[in-house]
């Protein structure tokens, strides 16, 4: 039974959240786009020839099955996939028309820019609550003018301030584990990213701390290009203007469609997305 | 359509030539300071060296970089510099080792004893199958009493945590600082003097298994609890009792980190003459069986070579130091292929 409705209440959630929002656009070149990328793990080919545009201020979902590259290819788009031994890669990233990948890039500066937020939370454990939100601004060695104003400023934007302001000097652990994902989040709002990675950012949460962060994406969109990894349908729906479904046939995993979120959910234009987004397999 | 894998992260040939640049001018640099300048000798060339090197390194990656860099190249120079310079006095004995020790290899090395030849003698004369012999009985005999020892003492202290567990832990501690000589004392009083077990291999294991199983415990410990919580409460969630759950999750789980310790507690003992000295009483002749009568070792037969100093006698010793470093070499090439078989995914 859930099978027949989810297509189409999906659909009604997506369209509302459409209708409310109007996604950005932006000048020719700007914003995050990802040219012909394959991802190799040694001989293993696990991503092949995926061509995506994120603009300014937009958020994009990728979903699919487990095991479809979804993350392989998050993890190109700033530069952390190299840190896999025997790993390779091949396409172009390009951040304001410039490839990440092009030789005599500074890496650092590629990852300060391009920020990312894990599965797991993992705020760092020797630090406090403030501590960990300005870790950042210690490790790339950044200036501020005042750091009390920016602690404040990302843990409201991360919908995290009412509920630790009385408490910056706790330690990151003494939080709830939606509380500590909305700390890294915080965490990785105070380097000031353009665009912000989230590889299944409520995979390990409630519904109540999900729908917070979900919150949180849309407040964080206006200002920033978000790329999400979900395995929920639900959350794609609800947060993304845009959505891509990647599979993998058994091979490496590819993009099979991408489009604006209720076309995805409504009317895809595969088969194969028609049958993942109405819960027929995957 | 095929698409080339490629590795833009990889250093490329201008990132090649640079680093080339930077360790050719730090050596031309160093050269010029130790030739024109009171800064001389290889002490001096090394220090110029690296001073030098880490400057331009520094300059360079600043250049590249911006001024950020400047703390990621000198740190990772000083790391260069530091594992070069650990691996100079290994690369350096291993040389001298090679070097020295291939002049006096031959055939009845293995074959012969020094029973009816003299250290003095010409170095063809005898052989050190005595010592190679006593070796192995040692490093067999002292493993077999000290890894288990070891490894439960290590389960006791990490899966059970009883009572005596403090105590045993400052036990090990202050076993680990014991010196090597008070270990064959012990045996000798505790043992060879009191029990039927006199002078022999046996014996000599004892001594060295003193010295190892602090090693072995302390090791199999630290690797244990890298074994996640979340493993063992897997098992015990299944209805496991404790000692299935250690026995067949937590120990293979550390399988690979207990090899290592079994590694390092042989690394420890295999070169020890010290206790040995008043423990197998050090036999020119073959002996074959471990519990009865005086036994050679191989750093027994160095020592004897060295202390007489004669040059055949000097020879026979680094040899012997020779054949010790490929003995102990092969043991753990074997403990490592052994014990990664079933690891390979």
């Amino acid at each position: 039974m859930t099978t027949e409705t989810a297509p189409s209440s999906l659909a009604g959630v997506a369209a509302s959240r459409s209708s409310s929002r109007k996604p950005g656009t932006l000048p020719m070149g700007a914003g995050l786009e990802a040219r012909g990328v394959h991802a190799w793990f040694n001989k293993h080919l696990a991503l092949r020839d995926v061509s995506l545009d994120f603009g300014f201020g937009t958020v994009t979902a990728l979903i699919g099955p487990s095991g479809c590259g979804k993350t392989t290819f998050i993890r190109t788009m700033n530069r952390m996939h190299e840190f896999i031994p025997g790993a390779a890669m091949a396409g172009e990233v390009l951040l304001d028309g410039k490839d990440i990948y092009a030789a005599g890039t500074d890496v650092t500066k590629i990852r300060l820019q391009i920020g990312m937020v894990f599965q797991k939370p993992n705020p760092f454990p020797s630090m406090t609550i403030g501590e960990n939100v300005l870790s950042g601004i210690k490790l790339a060695q950044l200036k501020v003018d005042n750091k009390d104003d920016l602690l404040e400023e990302c843990l409201v934007r991360a919908g995290l301030w009412s509920e630790v302001k009385d408490r910056l000097g706790a330690h990151g652990g003494s939080l709830s584990g939606g509380q500590q994902q909305r700390l890294c989040i915080a965490r990785s709002l105070a380097v000031k990213p353009r665009v912000l990675l989230m590889d299944e950012p409520c995979s390990a949460l409630d519904p109540g701390s999900t729908l917070r962060i979900e919150d949180t994406i849309g407040e964080l969109a206006k200002t920033m290009t978000i790329i999400i990894v979900t395995h929920n349908m639900q959350q794609a729906a609800r947060v993304s203007d845009y959505t891509a479904f990647f599979l993998s046939d058994g091979g490496p995993g590819q993009m099979v469609e991408v489009g604006p979120t209720s076309e995805i959910f409504s009317r895809p234009r595969d088969k194969r997305t028609e049958n993942y987004v109405s819960g027929r397999f995957g | 359509m095929t698409v080339k894998p490629r590795k833009p992260w990889a250093p490329n040939r201008k990132d090649r030539v640079r680093t080339l640049s930077v360790l050719a001018v730090a050596v031309f640099g160093a050269w010029a300071v130790v030739s024109f300048t009171g800064l001389s000798g290889k002490i001096g060339f090394i220090f110029s060296f690296v001073l030098i090197y880490t400057l331009v390194q520094a300059i360079v990656g600043v250049r590249l970089r911006g001024s950020k860099a400047l703390g990621d190249t000198v740190a990772q120079s000083i790391i260069y510099l530091g594992s070069a310079l650990v691996f100079m006095p290994v690369a350096s004995i291993l040389y001298m080792t090679v070097t020295k020790g291939i002049k006096g290899l031959h055939f009845s090395l293995f074959t012969a004893s020094m029973s009816n030849a003299s250290f003095l003698d010409p170095v063809g004369n005898g052989g050190l199958l005595h010592a190679l012999v006593g070796t192995l009985y040692l490093v067999l005999i002292a493993m077999v009493v000290s890894v288990p020892m070891g490894i439960l003492t290590a389960l006791y202290l990490t899966e059970i945590k009883g009572k005596g567990a403090g105590f045993i832990q400052f036990v090990v501690q202050a076993m680990s600082g014991v010196p090597s000589v008070v270990a064959g004392l012990f045996i000798f009083t505790s043992v060879i003097l009191v029990s039927p077990l006199k002078t022999s291999a046996a014996a000599g294991a004892l001594a060295l298994a003193v010295l190892m199983i602090p090693t072995v415990t302390r090791t199999s410990q630290e690797v244990l609890l890298l074994v996640p919580t979340d493993l063992r409460e897997a098992g015990l969630a299944m209805g496991a009792t404790q000692w299935r759950t250690v026995a067949m999750i937590v120990v293979p789980a550390a399988r690979n980190g207990l090899i290592t310790a079994t590694i390092l507690g042989v690394a420890r003992i295999a070169g020890e003459t010290a206790p040995l000295i008043f423990t197998i009483g050090g036999a020119d002749k073959l002996n074959m069986n471990p519990f009865k009568d005086y036994q050679s070792a191989l750093p027994f037969y160095v020592w004897k070579g060295l202390t007489l100093g004669t040059p055949e006698s000097l020879q026979r010793a680094w040899t012997g130091i020779l054949i010790l470093l490929i003995l102990v070499l092969s043991l753990f090439v074997a403990a490592r292929s052994l014990g990664g078989r079933r690891m390979a995914k």
